[in-house]
């Protein structure tokens, strides 16, 4: 059975998560010591709330963690989860995030659309990846967010329209590290067999 | 892009033997009938975008139970869940968010302490907290010159007052103006329900739903009235409305989730497949 570790370093529904990775029969393991991450096969990096705040509460696993992603394992960061993957943010002053995908993190521009961007969404899927091995193009998943992944196409596994389009789901050049930017957990069908296709990538 | 969203609304409460029930619920058989986690997997199998559940019970038993309710639905349903009722304390919110839920909605707390929704924003984020806002219609405008006027459809104005406990008190307080500072307070999703409506199947309070979608950058449900599909239809269209909310006509088995995203796609409404 795969060991994938959620890092819970602060606040919010990680239930969801971890039955979402059950589901796929998994053996999962929701830790706040840097040290699980080491023996685990796969690691979840979820989020909410602001990005220096995460930022800040992720410090304690980051050498264990930048080992981890050299070894080659997986890592997928889920919403703030993605967007700490990213270069830097600019939400609440320019931030530096982990740096595994170069890109920013910027906010929705003012207009009449609303913020967050928050519901069901479609996705484009631009590139081809193990973790969208049976999802169908311009499926709908859910997405709750007021700031964005700006990035290159190489580095965009799907992307999303709101006002701008947006990646909506992210890989680094080694293909190990992945972002989505909306919720698989919360996204029924579709967001249960991407958790399962990582899953077997781990 | 983006679709609308159709929630189903389950009050949640214990039966004599302090099992948890929802309330109203008709068209399954009765063995399942009042299982709040049967009828959410139901509504999920229908094609429910989020689920809310409220708890009613206003007792320490109902609290309880009812973290067992959100762990079991979380435990099998993938899509949002929201619950509200008796929400008053940052450690409240953060033993339901714990429990699974992604949301909490909270009503007459906000208006008697409305830092809770700043709090609440700061430490689990915007996103989790959505404020409920119940309101009536009041036409005593002569004594209120600072309150924010509402045209009607037959061209009388009213202003909309923020009531709690149910909408056994009313607060004075101006809805419109009330919805903008919560959003300012950090408050992610209003949960508009109008008292007058209620209850009535007679469709959406349109005017108020849509003056908070027009004037506030956060999305707004709207709730209170629904009878049919072609209301949900008004309240997105009309009412520019970004999620609508709807409890009997789900639980008494008129129309399944199903049904009302069918005749919103019929009218263009982008609905989730």
């Amino acid at each position: 059975m795969k060991q994938i570790t959620i890092i819970d370093y602060g606040l919010g529904n990680l239930r969801s998560v971890q039955k979402g990775l059950e589901h796929a029969k998994a053996s999962v393991n929701i830790s706040i010591d840097p040290e699980d991450i080491e023996n685990s096969d796969g690691v979840v990096l979820p989020g909410v709330g602001a990005f220096s705040d995460a930022m800040r509460n992720i410090e304690p696993f980051l050498d264990i963690l930048y080992d981890y992603v050299e070894s080659g394992k997986p890592l997928l960061g889920i919403c703030l989860g993605h967007q700490m993957l990213m270069t830097n943010s600019e939400e609440g002053g320019m931030r530096d995030g982990l740096g595994f995908i170069p890109g920013n993190v910027v906010r929705f521009p003012h207009s009449k659309l609303k913020v967050p961007h928050m519901g069901w969404n479609s996705l484009h899927i631009t590139q081809q990846h193990p973790i969208y091995e049976g999802i169908e193009n311009d499926s709908y998943v859910y997405f709750v967010h007021s700031y964005y992944v700006s990035t290159d196409d190489g580095h965009t596994l799907a992307s999303c329209e709101y006002g701008v389009e947006f990646a909506a789901s992210v890989v680094n050049e080694r293909g190990n590290v992945l972002g989505t930017q909306f919720h698989p957990e919360k996204s029924g069908e579709v967001g249960l067999r991407m958790l399962s296709n990582f899953v077997k990538m781990c | 892009m983006l679709t609308k969203r159709i929630i189903p609304c389950l009050d949640v409460t214990l039966d004599e033997a302090g099992g948890t029930v929802v309330k109203g619920v008709e068209f399954l058989d009765l063995r399942k009938a009042g299982d709040p986690v049967e009828l959410a997997k139901r509504y999920n199998e229908q094609g429910a975008d989020e689920l809310v559940f409220l708890d009613i019970t206003a007792s320490h038993e109902g609290r309880d139970t009812m973290i067992d309710v959100i762990q079991r639905t979380a435990n099998e349903v993938f899509i949002p869940l929201t619950v509200g009722g008796g929400i008053g304390s940052v450690e409240r919110i953060r033993e339901i968010l714990r429990a699974g839920a992604d949301k909490v909605s909270i009503n007459t707390a906000a208006v008697k302490n409305p830092e809770l929704v700043r709090e609440g924003a700061q430490i689990f984020g915007s996103q989790c907290i959505v404020v409920a806002i119940d309101c009536k219609r009041n036409s005593d405008i002569e004594n209120n010159p600072d309150k924010t006027l509402i045209e009607l459809g037959d061209g009388s104005k009213v202003w909309y007052e923020v009531v709690v406990y149910g909408g056994r008190k009313r607060t004075g307080i101006d809805a419109v103006q009330w919805a903008k500072k919560v959003e300012e307070l950090g408050a992610g999703e209003i949960l508009l329900t109008s008292m007058d409506r209620d209850g009535t199947y007679d469709g959406f309070d349109l005017p108020i739903t849509r003056k908070l979608s027009e004037e506030l950058e956060i999305p707004i449900i709207a709730s209170g009235g629904v009878g049919g599909p072609e209301h949900m239809q008004e309240g997105f269209v009309k009412g520019k409305a970004d999620a609508g909310l709807a409890a009997s006509i789900f639980h008494f088995g008129e129309y399944t989730v199903n049904d009302v995203k069918k005749h919103l796609r019929e009218k263009n409404v982008p609905v989730r497949p």
